[in-house]
């Protein structure tokens, strides 16, 4: 996996806080609604789509799509923010890292990774999958 | 009463752009006379005051006291820079429910001049919980912007040169806007070779940062025919909100379909039937979405509507932003809401610079989208009508 540090370390609420125990496990969790089966992102204790409180956390393959993306003259060199159509149906905000941004391409398949922050837990980035 | 009756009779654009010297109450303040004072009316007669996150302190509160004013009726919905279009709407609905009589509409920043650059103008961060899974990979407001151009032309084949079109045809008209941050004429050649600055967007795909503000008096018809301005009648309002929806994210469209459709619905009257449009262009690729989506084309065909000087007024079939806007004239507080209602009426009212004044427009568009088009925000349209 790769190296830069990413500048910013994310603020660790109660609601999310098993996200982010995942990502310093290496796993990324999204969550998935008991009640009307719909996955969704951004951690919250009930469902975006139907107000359930009775909600589970799954651990995502890691698999997905570049959905889009920016190559930055601010973002470090090679972070590439883009967001992520996941395996299981959810778009993430996220990054793309490692890659030369001429191979980055909208429908790209990426994995997922960790990168480090600097207090805080490491933060889910892609690369390139073959 | 309905709740188009209601006017705006009074408008006022500060000329800064670097507010140096000038601190953010007598921004607003200056900005709230000068409205005032195109009325013709007085401060004892404002009994309604709308505000975002930009005015200074507590809602409407702190402006109360420190313009004196006389408040039955106060607001401070927050919806980015389309807050102000919002505030019009609200405004009219608070008018025509009897709340108040006069309102007044404040928009002013002076981050530029005191090197802040807090991003949205006032907006506190505090407790969002969309921060910690966004902020860290470095997705300023370019960057968001840049993910929507992305995939507007892997989706519709939108080129650089046809967003490039947007920035042309405002340059053209800010060259007649003495105010205007960047009065050069650019070329489609000239925006493409600029910087990348968040790929596909190019340095001059973006608006400029500045300071300034600007106010509007909206009041109600009778007290509106008792003065000396022109009518312009609020005939149709909407507004609508879109967010990532759980995840369940499409990048190419804003919730202007939704205030868009509201608005036309309630003014009855359809798109082809506008004569100017003021169209919020925090990027050029902002304008191109916002044009399909307020259906003056079909979706996915604003690149090919916006090309070839198709918004320069005296050319193009929609003049549009006729100030310059945002991407040459002024940003302020990042917040370009009511600017798009300034220049629309000045328009309403053929109070426009003569070289791109449109003739007899009598029907003009103030559309905004406000927070960001790669994850929430409210889109907010106003149609106005001159008597």
């Amino acid at each position: 996996m790769t190296e830069p540090k990413l500048a910013v370390s994310p603020l660790v609420t109660e609601d999310a806080r098993p996200y982010w125990d995942a990502a310093a496990a290496g796993k990324l969790l999204i969550q998935n609604c008991n009640s009307c089966s719909e996955p969704y992102v951004h951690p919250r204790p009930f469902c975006p789509f139907c107000m359930s409180d009775d909600v589970s956390w799954i651990e995502a393959s890691g698999r997905g799509t570049i959905y889009t993306y920016t190559v930055t003259a601010r973002a470090p060199v090679f972070t590439i923010p883009a967001m992520i159509a996941l395996e299981e149906g959810p778009v993430m905000m996220s990054a793309i890292v490692g890659a030369d941004p001429t191979d980055v391409a909208i429908g790209g398949r990426v994995a997922v990774g960790f990168a480090p922050t600097i207090d805080g837990p490491p933060l889910p980035v892609f690369t390139l999958a073959a | 009463m309905t709740m188009s009756d209601a006017y705006v009779v009074g408008i006022y654009e500060h000329p800064t752009r670097k507010a140096e010297g000038i601190s953010l109450a007598q921004l607003h303040a200056d900005v709230a006379r000068g409205a005032i004072l195109d009325a013709g009316l007085s401060l004892s007669d404002v009994d309604g005051y709308f505000c975002a996150a930009d005015a200074p302190g507590v809602g409407g509160l702190t402006m109360a006291q420190y313009l004196g004013l006389n408040l039955r009726y106060s607001e401070s919905t927050e919806t980015g820079g389309s807050s102000y279009i919002g505030h019009l709407r609200h405004a009219a609905a608070a008018i025509a429910a009897g709340k108040c009589n006069v309102a007044l509409i404040t928009c002013a920043d002076n981050q530029v001049a005191n090197r802040q650059f807090l991003g949205l103008g006032g907006v506190s961060w505090r407790g969002a919980p969309e921060i910690p899974f966004e902020d860290g990979y470095h997705t300023g407001p370019a960057a968001l912007y840049g993910l929507v151009a992305q995939r507007h032309m892997y989706e519709f084949g939108t080129t650089s040169e046809q967003l490039a079109w947007v920035k042309v045809a405002a340059s053209h008209h800010a060259q007649h806007n003495p105010h205007a941050l960047l009065r050069n004429v650019v070329t489609v050649e000239d925006v493409v070779n600029s910087p990348i600055v968040a790929s596909p967007l190019h340095r001059l795909d973006c608006c400029v940062m500045s300071d300034g503000g600007g106010a509007i008096i909206v009041t109600r018809p009778e007290i509106a025919r008792s003065l000396k301005r022109p009518l312009v009648r609020l005939r149709g309002a909407g507004e609508a909100v879109k967010h990532n929806n759980g995840g369940k994210i499409d990048l190419t469209y804003s919730a202007g379909v939704r205030s868009a459709a509201t608005a036309f619905e309630e003014a009855r009257t359809t798109p082809p039937d506008i004569k100017y449009a003021s169209l919020y262009d925090s990027f050029t690729i902002t304008v191109v979405i916002q044009i399909e989506d307020i259906g003056f084309c079909e979706k996915g065909q604003g690149g090919r509507f916006v090309a070839d000087g198709n918004l320069i007024s005296g050319v193009g079939r929609l003049p549009f932003n006729t100030d310059g806007g945002g991407l040459c004239s002024n940003h302020p507080g990042n917040r370009g809401g009511i600017t798009k209602i300034l220049e629309a009426v000045r328009q309403a009212r053929g109070e426009a610079h003569p070289e791109v004044q449109v003739p007899n427009c009598d029907l003009v568009i103030a559309h905004g989208t406000g927070g960001s088009l790669a994850g929430y925000h409210g889109s907010a349209t106003a149609i106005l009508e001159r008597m």
